[in-house]
């Protein structure tokens, strides 16, 4: 399947744009420099948040702005029909941010998404940021820089921690992507491994992974199978973890024997990715590396 | 949110899957009409939310209405893994001929519903999978054209049945799936799924029902508290009544990070330098000086914890809102234990500003403040 990310000429919709999180994160947005074209909050069609264009639905704000992709903000009962209707006027890729969607609502939008060739980011994400061009996503500003670092990551803050290292290691980042935090999401680490390989800006990539299910056993697998040849450097949560409790994120959580750190992190050290005992090692790797 | 055996068996009756006579009971006189009620032989079922009871006494056959009377008071009056019983489901025997495992779950990799089924039942699935991974049918359900009849007849088929066992069989796996998508499970089982000499009975039920799809399921929102019985302590009962997002550990350094991997990856760090956690806690994303303060005051306050370490990575959660969070919940408590504080991003300096002034130390990096952390639980 074609994947598709964002850059500078990204035209982007915010569902959800009259909420708190919406109207905050659509500033924040444009500040870095996203291209925000229009709103969408149903019977709110009309107005303006902060000179942004509100529609009623996607496809009026399409219809008048040409917009490519959405980022939804909408209340977890509200997702589902809020990615359908942004798959049918064609926005791709389409990041939710929001938390707590039913798994079963993901599992439709990310069917129907598959079927005809639209890239979903999360649910339960922070987004993803193509660094100095273009975020759609919640991630802090600041802490990015233009470099050569490919980021994926199924937490937000750990992920921004990271980033922070790779930014003060001088190395900056290219584009990173947060899968998302629950048990269902809409990309692997696998395709974004497959992208990043291919993208001329990145050199390296650091995989941020925690405790739950064995998608790091199976990036792992693609890794050592040769899809994925750049430098690699890793970090995993939850080594302090109890089996059967949910940390935090639906997706975090030990089941029998399966989705543990140690799993992950041997998977992915027999495959030849530095594996970091503190967060700030897997910056520091990627420096030996790259220099 | 996890239902007990009776409350899942509701939930089936609903959707015709066959399943014996039974009466709920809680105390002694109800068990001894539930027998007059059924007028068979019975078994008496601890009805409890953890598994392991059969072994821990929490079943019991009974022939005579004195007998379940007897029965029902024993196990009404035992303990399970420290959970009291407050209910037993008296339920007709059923003439086991052999025991076939059902079950719906959600595959995170292939992202759909998955029915597991094999003809190894009456033991776990994990044992199964671990023992004769061959014997378990595996079949994801298409999530956009649904699992139709065909699709169920073709899992009772590849377990070996054929003819009119084929067709009951398949009925059920398919009852079975509505039941999980329907009620928004993230799990249901039917283990042991008892086959009779022409029939299939469901003798115990399992369903656990996604938290977030809570809001489709009205009828349970009652339960929720109650149904955590078995799996949280009591102080994360406490926790999650006050919407805290909380995980009991065995240490002595309170943690509480925001964001579920920052959180982890806090706790992670305070091991790797010789320390022990007592909890997990997540703020989760723009917590007020007010919640902040409660997370706070409700780590503080637990006896174990010698000192708590406060990681933050302020994006919409506010450095300064954290800060006074702190301040606030240490004055209200009086309470002088050591608190270490990394805190960076939005808000920074404001945040370190109000701290230092009320005399609490910040560092500015994770790994630092985890070696403080370490040191001043150990001196405390």
């Amino acid at each position: 399947m074609k994947m598709k990310l964002i850059n500078k000429d990204t035209k982007v919709v915010v569902q959800g744009i009259t909420g708190t999180q919406g109207k905050f994160h659509a500033a924040r947005m444009k500040e870095y420099g996203t291209k925000i074209i229009a709103g969408v909050t149903p019977g709110r069609g009309g107005q303006e948040v902060d000179g942004t264009p509100v529609y009623d639905t996607v496809l009026e704000a399409k219809e008048r702005h040409g917009c490519d992709a959405s980022i939804i903000f909408v209340p977890a009962g509200g997702v589902l029909d809020a990615a359908l209707e942004a798959m049918e006027a064609g926005m791709d890729p389409i990041v939710l941010i929001t938390e707590g969607i039913p798994v079963r609502d993901t599992i439709e939008l990310v069917a129907r998404a598959k079927q005809i060739g639209t890239t979903v980011v999360g649910p339960n994400t922070p987004g993803l940021i193509k660094a100095g061009e273009s975020k759609m996503g919640i991630m802090p500003n600041q802490v990015f820089k233009r470099g050569s670092v490919g980021i994926i990551s199924r937490s937000g803050t750990l992920f921004y921690e990271i980033a922070a290292h790779v930014t003060n290691q001088g190395l900056g980042e290219s584009t990173c992507v947060g899968l998302g935090g629950d048990p269902v999401v809409g990309l692997d680490y696998i395709e974004l491994l497959k992208w990043f390989h291919k993208d001329p800006e990145t050199r390296a990539v650091a995989l941020i992974g925690e405790i739950g299910g064995d998608a790091e056993e199976k990036a792992a697998d693609f890794i050592a199978s040769g899809g994925f040849t750049k430098p690699i450097a890793a970090y995993i949560a939850g080594r302090a973890a109890i089996p059967g409790k949910r940390m935090g994120h639906a997706g975090a959580i030990i089941q029998g024997s399966t989705g543990t750190a140690e799993s992950k992190m041997n998977a992915l050290r027999g495959a030849g990715a530095a594996i970091g005992e503190q967060p700030v090692d897997v910056a520091k790797a990627l420096k030996k590396v790259l220099g | 949110m996890k239902l007990l055996e009776y409350e899942a068996k509701e939930v089936f009756r609903r959707y015709d899957i066959p399943l014996g006579a039974s009466v709920v009971a809680s105390t002694p006189e109800e068990a001894r009409d539930a027998f007059t009620k059924i007028g068979k032989p019975v078994v008496v079922k601890a009805q409890v939310g953890i598994g392991g009871r059969g072994k821990a006494g929490g079943i019991k056959p009974a022939d005579t209405p004195e007998q379940a009377y007897a029965v029902a008071k024993h196990i009404l009056g035992m303990r399970i893994k420290d959970l009291p019983i407050r209910k037993v489901l008296i339920e007709e025997r059923l003439a086991i001929q052999h025991e076939v495992y059902l079950g719906v779950i959600i595959d995170r990799a292939s992202k759909c519903f998955t029915i597991l089924a094999s003809r190894e039942g009456g033991v776990n699935i994990e044992e199964i999978a671990a023992k004769t991974p061959e014997k378990i049918v595996r079949q994801n359900v298409d999530p956009l054209r649904g699992f139709r009849s065909y699709n169920a007849n073709g899992v009772a088929k590849r377990l070996g049945y054929d003819g009119k066992k084929m067709q009951q069989l398949g009925d059920i796996i398919q009852k079975l799936y509505r039941v999980a998508y329907e009620m928004d499970a993230e799990f249901t089982e039917i283990n042991p799924l008892v086959e009779t000499t022409n029939s299939f009975v469901a003798a115990d039920a399992r369903l656990n029902v996604d938290n977030n799809a809570l809001y489709r399921h009205k009828e349970l929102e009652a339960k929720y508290l109650e149904s955590f019985e078995g799996e949280l302590t009591p102080r994360e009962m406490e926790a999650r009544a006050m919407d805290l997002t909380y995980v009991e550990l065995n240490g002595d350094i309170g943690i509480i990070g925001n964001g579920a991997g920052l959180t982890m990856a806090t706790l992670d760090t305070v091991m790797l330098y010789g320390g022990h956690a007592s909890n997990f806690l997540d703020l989760g994303g723009g917590a007020s000086p007010d919640r902040i303060g409660k997370a706070v005051e409700f780590v503080l306050k637990d006896s174990r914890v010698r000192a708590l370490f406060v990681n933050v990575l302020g994006g919409i959660t506010r450095c300064d809102d954290t800060a006074k969070g702190i301040i606030e919940a240490r004055k209200k408590l009086g309470d002088n234990k050591p608190i270490v504080v990394r805190m960076m991003g939005t808000n920074e300096q404001e945040g370190k500003r109000l701290l230092h002034g009320a005399g609490i130390e910040t560092d500015d990096t994770m790994e630092e403040a985890a070696q403080k952390a370490v040191k001043l639980a150990r001196d405390a």
